[in-house]
């Protein structure tokens, strides 16, 4: 990565204009869950954290009539081949929608429109609004925590941070053996699992392996980054806030467009602002203003809806 | 060009209300958006005289070709609308169409009044899908308070009033009339059909809102109807919307009796689908005059 790329780490990108054909170049099985590529001929290479809207060209729509709308992904890998860019995606099979796409044979088309949404922010810009004072986290401290199929975007985001020189612990945890893919996407040695079978690593939750760590010395100047699981991103956030970590959570909630339009994926706002005022509810659009938001930013990751 | 209440358009694909978010789409996209702009106006999410912040979540649910949504009107309001929004509405390269919604009479009047000053703005579309408090009744499912409301708010603006006709009715020709005796210069419809989703989980009603309105390709044999009824009977222009995803739907539209069409849930799939469906309708109209 050149300093210039390292210079815009977490740096939103913006999408071409409408959406665009791609092709699937492979669909691999992984750890219960399935991981595909698809060419993107045009566009540009994604932040870590943001997604796209992905919609089989054919098989969808059909004579169920669903899925029809496309369904939104976070980007699990992203690297420039030839003149484009292969986007890698992990999906489990959960309704008609990923089950379609899980099925994605190579040479099949694939429509997209990406990326979208706000990505993870370099650790020395994820302030806490509620405590302007707190020092920003230092530079050395990114603590990676993954549920589930929400390693996904956290693989991209350690690649990114490694390359520019911003080490990164990774902790992971597993229901079981047939949800716990998407490992290989990391392939480092600072990873520390958790499994809810214990069929690897610490018996129990990932966010059990988090408390430990926030107890050390340097915790108040790490930031942590978190995706999975709406109950292992509120407890990710409630821990955070009590031990005065800054936090930057991956949500998600039912989507139609990915832009902005529809105005579906609404998530209520803190109600307390930067100012500790309480400004009422009010909702941000998760599409636009997030999916990443700081754990400040929200009453709860309990999101009414998501994973569906 | 396309006539259309005097305004000059590029063609025959606008947007419907609160389906295509211009400010927050120039984020997604950048700049790309204003020069390859798919529509040739632009409608704006319906405005309120006050903030709201919109129906609890969920707001989607998914049905066969369709979407349920329960959004709940989420805006800025009348002074943030103009102070914070039009501005940047303004950078648009076409005619802007401002949408607004009341519960009275005095609301309608102040919303009107408050765009209807502005240079920027070059139509009004009257969204009457909520009661008349004072009444309880639902402007757009009354003839007489559809007809009221005209008469009420018609002498405020030379502008073009459109007024947005639901389809929550038996029959839409009384409201359409009544609007037309009113004053409007066009109508537009369909607007969404009033539905609800069960989560299937817990048996419970699934959206934030309770209940919502049916959009998409699942509708649109049903606004076709709507559209070929109400252009039977009026004379003024008509914006038809409902399901189309393609140039062909347009086409059966226009056939039906629409001046201009617009989309809406088709942008969700494909940001650009304004652009693709009028290209495809030109072809369409080439098509079926050739």
């Amino acid at each position: 990565m050149t300093a210039g790329q390292a210079r815009g780490l977490g740096e939103r990108v913006v999408a071409p204009f409408g959406r665009r054909l791609c092709q699937v170049t492979r669909n691999l099985p992984a750890g219960g869950y399935r991981i595909f590529s698809a060419l993107d001929p045009a566009g540009p290479e994604p932040a870590a954290g943001q997604f796209y809207m992905l919609a089989a060209e054919s098989g969808w729509g059909g004579d169920q009539g669903r899925p029809y709308l496309a369904r939104a992904f976070s980007v699990a890998d992203a690297e420039r081949e030839g003149s484009g860019v292969r986007l890698d995606f992990l999906v489990q099979a959960v309704g008609p929608g990923t089950s379609r796409l899980a099925e994605l044979e190579a040479g099949e088309g694939l429509w997209l429109h990406g990326p979208l949404g706000r990505p993870f922010a370099a650790p020395d810009r994820v302030h806490d609004q509620r405590r302007p004072q707190t020092p920003p986290p230092d530079i050395a401290g990114a603590i990676l925590v993954g549920g589930g199929i929400g390693v996904a975007p956290l693989a991209l985001w350690r690649r990114r941070l490694l390359s520019a020189g911003i080490p990164a612990r990774v902790l992971l945890g597993f229901r079981d053996r047939a949800n716990s893919g998407g490992l290989h996407l990391f392939d480092c040695s600072e990873i520390r699992l958790a499994s809810e079978d214990g069929h690897t690593g610490h018996r129990g939750y990932v966010t059990d392996l988090l408390a430990v760590l926030l107890e050390g010395d340097d915790a108040s100047s790490a930031a942590v980054y978190a995706c999975g699981p709406p109950a292992m991103l509120e407890a990710v956030r409630v821990l955070c806030a009590g031990r005065g970590v800054a936090c930057e959570l991956a949500l998600e909630a039912p989507m139609a467009c990915g832009f902005g339009a529809c105005f579906g994926c609404a998530i209520p706002r803190s109600t307390i602002d930067g100012r500790h005022n309480n400004r009422g509810r009010t909702y941000m659009r998760l599409c636009v203003d997030g999916p990443v938001v700081r754990g400040d930013e929200i009453e709860t990751a309990l999101v009414p809806g998501s994973g569906h | 060009m396309i006539d259309f209440c005097g305004i000059e358009l590029r063609h025959a694909v606008i947007n419907g209300s609160g389906t295509f978010d211009a400010i927050a789409a120039r984020r997604a996209f950048g700049d790309e958006l204003l020069r390859e702009f798919p529509f040739s106006a632009f409608v704006s999410k319906t405005i309120t005289p006050e903030p709201r912040a919109g129906n609890p979540p969920p707001r989607l649910w998914e049905t066969p070709s369709g979407l349920i949504n329960s959004i709940g009107l989420p805006n800025k309001g009348l002074d943030g609308f103009l102070d914070h929004d039009l501005p940047q509405l303004t950078e648009l390269p076409v005619p802007l169409i401002v949408s607004v919604m009341g519960t009275s009479h005095e609301e309608f009047v102040r919303l009107v009044e408050g765009v209807a000053g502005r240079d920027e703005v070059a139509a009004i579309e009257l969204n009457v899908s909520c009661p008349n408090v004072k009444s309880g009744l639902i402007v757009g499912e009354s003839p007489e308070e559809a007809r009221s409301l005209l008469e009420r708010v018609r002498p405020l603006t030379g502008k073009p009033l459109i007024v947005k006709l639901t389809p929550n009715v038996a029959d839409p020709i009384p409201v359409a009339l009544a609007a037309e005796a009113g004053g409007a210069d066009a109508v537009s419809l369909i607007n969404t059909l009033r539905a609800t989703a069960i989560d299937p989980g817990s048996g419970e009603r699934w959206l934030g809102g309770g209940t919502g309105g049916l959009s998409g390709p699942a509708v649109r044999a049903v606004a076709l109807a709507h559209v070929g009824a109400v252009s039977a009977a009026i004379s003024v222009p008509l914006v038809a919307m409902g399901g189309i995803s393609s140039g062909r739907d347009a086409a059966e539209m226009v056939s039906a009796g629409a001046r201009i069409v617009a989309i809406g849930t088709e942008s969700f799939r494909d940001p650009a689908a304004g652009s693709r469906i009028a290209a495809e309708l030109g072809g369409e109209v080439a098509r079926i005059s050739g």
